[in-house]
């Protein structure tokens, strides 16, 4: 057998599992670390055994506070050794054991001496040491060498103190503060790292002072800043003092744009994209100011380097959400990136796309989508799937292409999340998009043939039983449902068994043919399933026979529960079995907590891959349910509306209110989420008075009290006004809350059993005009507006005055009216001179309006506007003509 | 948003993901176990990446991840959501760089972990408590490889013990295998 050559490889393939620390022990090397104590030392012995402990360290181990002091204090021998290598490994030591304030006095001396010391590493180096472990009454001892140090000739010397400085500046603010003119001087520095250090350190001295900063940022865009880490945050800051002066700036220029621009010419990359980044994200940007940084971007989107690629696309990304037609020029660079290798950049290139795509380039790019699908990870298919359900929301009549892809991709392999974005999103746009009904619903019945997911099963079985007896042929869903009572586990074939029931309650013609398929399902070997069977034959009634269901047996079928399921759990936990039978009408029906009125978490905004607008909120369901199972409050009739929380509470007061508006035909709802923030108290009988005399044409009806707010967990209370029946009413309202505090003792929890009256001034609430109306959007806004009778049509023309933008105009007219903008309309491009606004919803009462908004620029900042409003009932159209008049 | 770059992690791990050495400077993960976790989750997702002739970057968890690899030597540097990824990528690259020169050229696990010293001595040079000191490799390396003693020692005689104590080393291995 030949011997290998290269000897060299061969120790290699040997010692594949070779490491100097392999088997290596704690208890051994602090054993070893006594070498640090021989009188002769030895540097290449002691640095060996220092990295062995940091490897330990590094490994996630941790030392006793025992060992801990003992190496440190054996450590510290170590100054003694001349050898450079030997110390560096000496110093990152003391800093990994971050030694105690008692321990820290025995290297004072020895790092002291080395700050003063000729060689500039030790001096650099005993800096960033002794700045990470001191306390403050050290540092004035040092201080003079720490100002001296910031302008030191040595670039690591003064590096080493200005970060010290950065880092000390959040313990001792008071002394670092004082070493401003050194910082001044070497923000000035020649050497390009000291001079970045220097900048973030005056920075943060001075970042208080607005003027200040002010100041140092023009003073420095006219120079010329070396570095280009300095130069990034010079645009940082230069970018947050346009923020803070946008409002005194309304004329005129953006000031320091020009400085932004020209750094998109600098020669570090680093520095073009910060600058370009700076510009996007400008308040109110114009396309103008927005050309040039979208320009290089779209450079960097052809780059050879993932990373420039992925800069590019994530923030072409989050400016394609506020102006579409900005990026449309990077869409041919942005199609090649979907083959990109780096599928974060792939997925953030289509999700643009989507974006920023028109009605026509649609189906193109489905086809695209279609390839990549297959060799993205689950995380990232779900992302797309979310942006492909908002576009298919934005043109409605893209549906068929648009569902046939999302039934497509739902066939093929994934998991669990990614097949339930799927179907949310099918759901979604059967509720939407009433054209795409049927074709979704079969999708999904295809999709229950072979599904492994029983969650997934039993919700669209559900699904299937409220829509589809409600399609032209309810029959041709029969033999999917029956399939799964054949096939499937216990779970589903229970859903089957309910939903085949609401086909035969639905569908007279059907019954008699369910009831078959129901009888079949009595001789089942799961209980819940030959129970549900029984139940079912027997409230459909009627033999099988063609007949027609009664109400009741409707409402029994499709009816929600009017009791939160937790207090149902609840009671059923608490109930013994005994004579008396579980009586339903003892759960209580409060809703304890209340989700839904969740403040909005202030958490980060989402960017990047997190970025798609979330799915239409499905909370009037839950109101309306809430609403119905108070008895004072049942005979209102059908909800027409519920607003969003209005905050009535500053932030961090000692009790949060928020209203939600509920408006019913002849009636209106004030609904208030409290939140007692005080541990002491314990708060009773909580209402909240309501003074109505600034609305005249209310009155107050009913009050639901709140029983009890314990601290922490929300409640509500509610007050219901009357009003004249159809007629939207508007008015203020001031509010008071009146409670009984207790105090709690925070040991026991237990709160005393006297309480004290007391009330807290709420802020104003008001009912306006929107309030009134709902936001639903059409599918083709043309056909709508021409097939309305042009009679009730109302036009007249209106001056705004003066606005800060058009933008700003178009967003308070939308505002006001509370319709839905329809075909992105709602967009204004930037520097345009004029705008068309199309709007739709349903105005109280239940009638069908249609607005059409032609804005204009008149002068410099006038906004004249044209209203066109065609509607079912000329008087409603008078009613939105008086709504903006009035507003 | 964070006005002064800031580096979160930099973490060199093996082929297995493994650490070699990493350094934190956030306390987004504040037990071991969340930075193993961390780890874990950084190389499960990158390890199928071809990072090796450019960096490469991803994101998750609102982490950008910038990473480039060699042999079996795995190096990432970790941002916040908004850092400028050329930023870090400027960071990546002077420690990947630095370490290539600390390591003459045999860039891997085994080299690395017999000069992990200096590489521990790298990181120290590259961050400062999350704050970017240096991203020349040239001078990291430079900084890092100053092996000299002190004026005050006797310079020949210690540089002839320690090649003495190298190459006697080398030979006891050799010999034992």
């Amino acid at each position: 057998m030949a011997q290998p050559l290269v000897k060299k490889d061969d120790d290699r393939d040997d010692e594949a599992d070779y490491s100097p620390f392999l088997g290596i022990e704690k208890g051994a090397v602090l054993q070893e670390a006594r070498v640090f104590n021989d009188p002769q030392l030895d540097p290449r012995r002691c640095s060996q055994v220092i990295t062995k402990l940091l490897y330990l360290l590094n490994q996630g181990e941790t030392f006793t506070k025992v060992e801990a002091t003992e190496v440190f204090f054996a450590v510290t021998k170590l100054f003694q050794s001349k050898d450079i290598g030997l110390r560096r490994m000496v110093y990152v030591m003391i800093k990994e054991l971050s030694p105690s304030a008692d321990e820290v006095i025995i290297v004072t001396s020895s790092l002291m001496k080395d700050m003063t010391s000729k060689t500039d590493m030790y001096r650099a180096n005993a800096i960033r040491v002794l700045c990470r472990i001191t306390d403050g009454t050290l540092l004035t001892q040092i201080e003079r060498y720490l100002k001296q140090a910031i302008v030191d000739k040595n670039p690591v010397v003064a590096s080493a103190a200005l970060v010290s400085g950065i880092h000390l500046l959040q313990t001792n603010p008071e002394i670092v503060k004082r070493w401003s003119n050194e910082v001044q001087e070497a923000v000035q520095s020649r050497a390009a790292l000291v001079q970045f250090h220097a900048l973030a350190l005056l920075h943060q001295i001075r970042q208080n002072d607005r003027l200040a900063v002010n100041k140092l940022v023009s003073s420095l865009t006219k120079g010329s800043v070396r570095s280009p880490l300095a130069q990034c945050l010079l645009i940082r800051y230069t970018s947050q003092v346009i923020r803070e002066s946008a409002n005194n700036n309304q004329a005129g220029d953006r000031p320091f744009y020009d400085f932004l621009e020209g750094c998109l010419r600098h020669k570090a990359e680093m520095v073009i994209f910060e600058a370009a980044r700076a510009i996007t994200e400008l308040n109110g940007v114009t396309s103008r100011e927005l050309t040039p940084a979208i320009t290089v971007l779209q450079l960097f989107l052809s780059s050879s380097k993932p990373v420039l690629r992925f800069a590019a696309v994530r923030t072409l990304n989050k400016v394609a959400m506020t102006h579409p037609v900005a990026v449309t020029n990077c869409n041919i660079d942005m199609e090649s990136l979907i083959s990109d290798q780096n599928r974060s950049i792939a997925t953030l290139a289509i999700t643009t796309l989507l974006k920023t795509g028109n009605e026509s380039s649609v189906d193109r790019l489905m086809k695209q989508i279609t390839n990549f699908m297959s060799d993205i990870a689950d995380e990232f298919k779900i992302v797309v799937v979310e942006a492909i359900r908002s576009l298919c929301l934005k043109f409605p009549l893209k549906h068929r292409s648009l569902m046939n892809f999302l039934s497509n991709i739902l066939r093929e392999e994934g998991g669990f999340e990614y097949k339930k974005a799927i179907v949310d999103s099918i759901v979604i746009l059967i509720r939407d998009i009433p054209e795409a009904k049927e074709s979704g619903l079969l999708h999904l019945c295809e999709f229950i043939e072979d599904c492994e997911f029983t969650y997934l099963s039993t919700q669209i079985l559900h699904f299937l039983g409220i829509e589809g007896p409600k399609t032209s042929d309810p029959s041709k869903y029969i033999r999917y449902i029956y399939n799964r009572v054949h096939l499937e586990n216990a779970t589903v074939r229970a859903g089957a068994v309910s939903t085949l029931a609401k086909f035969g309650a639905m569908v007279d013609t059907l019954k008699p043919r369910v009831f078959v398929l129901l009888r079949r399902c009595l001789f089942d070997n799961d209980d819940e399933v030959r129970d549900r069977a029984t139940l079912y034959i027997n409230t459909l009634g009627g033999d099988g026979a063609v007949v027609e269901t009664g109400e009741d047996v409707k409402e029994f079928l499709f009816g929600s529960l009017d009791i939160p399921l937790v207090n149902l759990e609840n009671s059923l936990k608490n109930y013994e079995p005994s004579e008396e039978s579980f009586d339903i009408n003892s759960v209580p029906k409060e809703v304890k907590t209340q989700p839904l009125a969740e403040k909005k978490a202030p958490g980060k905004k989402p960017t990047g891959l997190g970025a798609s607008p979330a799915g239409p909120p499905s909370t009037v369901d839950a109101y309306e349910k809430l609403l119905s199972s108070i008895p004072e409050f049942a005979n209102f009739g059908k909800l027409f509306k519920s607003s969003a929380p209005v905050e009535l509470t500053e932030a961090e007061t000692e009790y949060a209110v928020n209203v939600v508006k509920h408006i019913f035909d002849g009636h209106v709802v004030f609904q208030y989420n409290c939140t007692n923030t005080i541990p002491e108290q314990l708060l009773e009988n909580v209402t909240v008075i309501v003074d109505a005399s600034e609305a005249e044409e209310f009155a107050e009806v009913a009050s639901k009290p709140l029983r009890s707010l314990p601290y922490d967990s929300p409640g509500q209370t509610f007050v219901a006004f009357e009003k004249p029946e159809g007629v939207p009413a508007v008015g203020k309202f001031s509010n008071m809350l009146r409670f009984i505090v207790k105090e709690v003792d925070p040991s026991t929890g237990e709160a005393e059993d006297d309480g004290v009256e007391d009330e807290y001034q709420l802020e104003e609430l008001e009912v306006v005009a929107a309030d009134y109306m709902l936001k639903v959007g059409v599918s083709n806004f043309r056909n709508a507006w021409e097939t309305m009778d042009a009679d009730c049509e109302r036009v007249d023309e209106y001056g705004l005055g003066p606005r800060e933008s058009l933008a700003e105009a178009v967003n308070a007219v939308i505002n006001l009216l509370g319709m839905q903008p329809c075909e992105g309309t709602e967009v204004v491009p930037n520097n345009s001179r004029s705008h068309t606004c199309l709007l739709s919803g349903v105005y109280i009462g239940n009638v069908k309006v249609l607005v059409r908004l032609q804005f204009g620029l008149d002068g410099p900042k006038d906004v004249a506007m044209k209203l066109a409003v065609r509607s079912e009932d000329e008087a409603v159209s008078d009613a939105i003509h008086e709504i903006v008049a009035s507003g | 948003m964070e006005l002064c770059p800031t580096i979160k992690n930099i973490l060199l791990l093996d082929s297995e993901g493994k650490r070699i050495a990493v350094k934190y400077y956030s306390d987004d993960w504040p037990t071991n176990a969340a930075k193993e976790a961390f780890e874990k989750a950084v190389f499960t997702k990158t390890q199928k990446t071809n990072a090796r002739t450019e960096a490469e970057i991803t994101m998750f968890d609102n982490y950008i991840v910038v990473y480039k690899f060699v042999q079996d030597l795995h190096f990432f540097v970790t941002g916040g959501e908004n850092e400028n990824e050329i930023i870090l990528a400027t960071v990546l690259q002077g420690f990947f760089d630095a370490v290539g020169l600390l390591l003459r050229g045999t860039e891997d696990k085994k080299e690395a972990l017999e000069n992990l010293d200096l590489i521990l001595l790298c990181l120290d040079e590259i961050v400062d408590g999350g704050i970017i000191l240096e991203t020349d490799a040239n001078v990291i390396a430079g900084k890092v490889d100053s092996h000299s003693m002190d004026a005050g020692a006797p310079l020949s005689e210690q540089t002839i013990t320690q090649a003495l104590a190298t190459a006697r080393e080398h030979l006891t291995r050799s010999l034992l295998k």
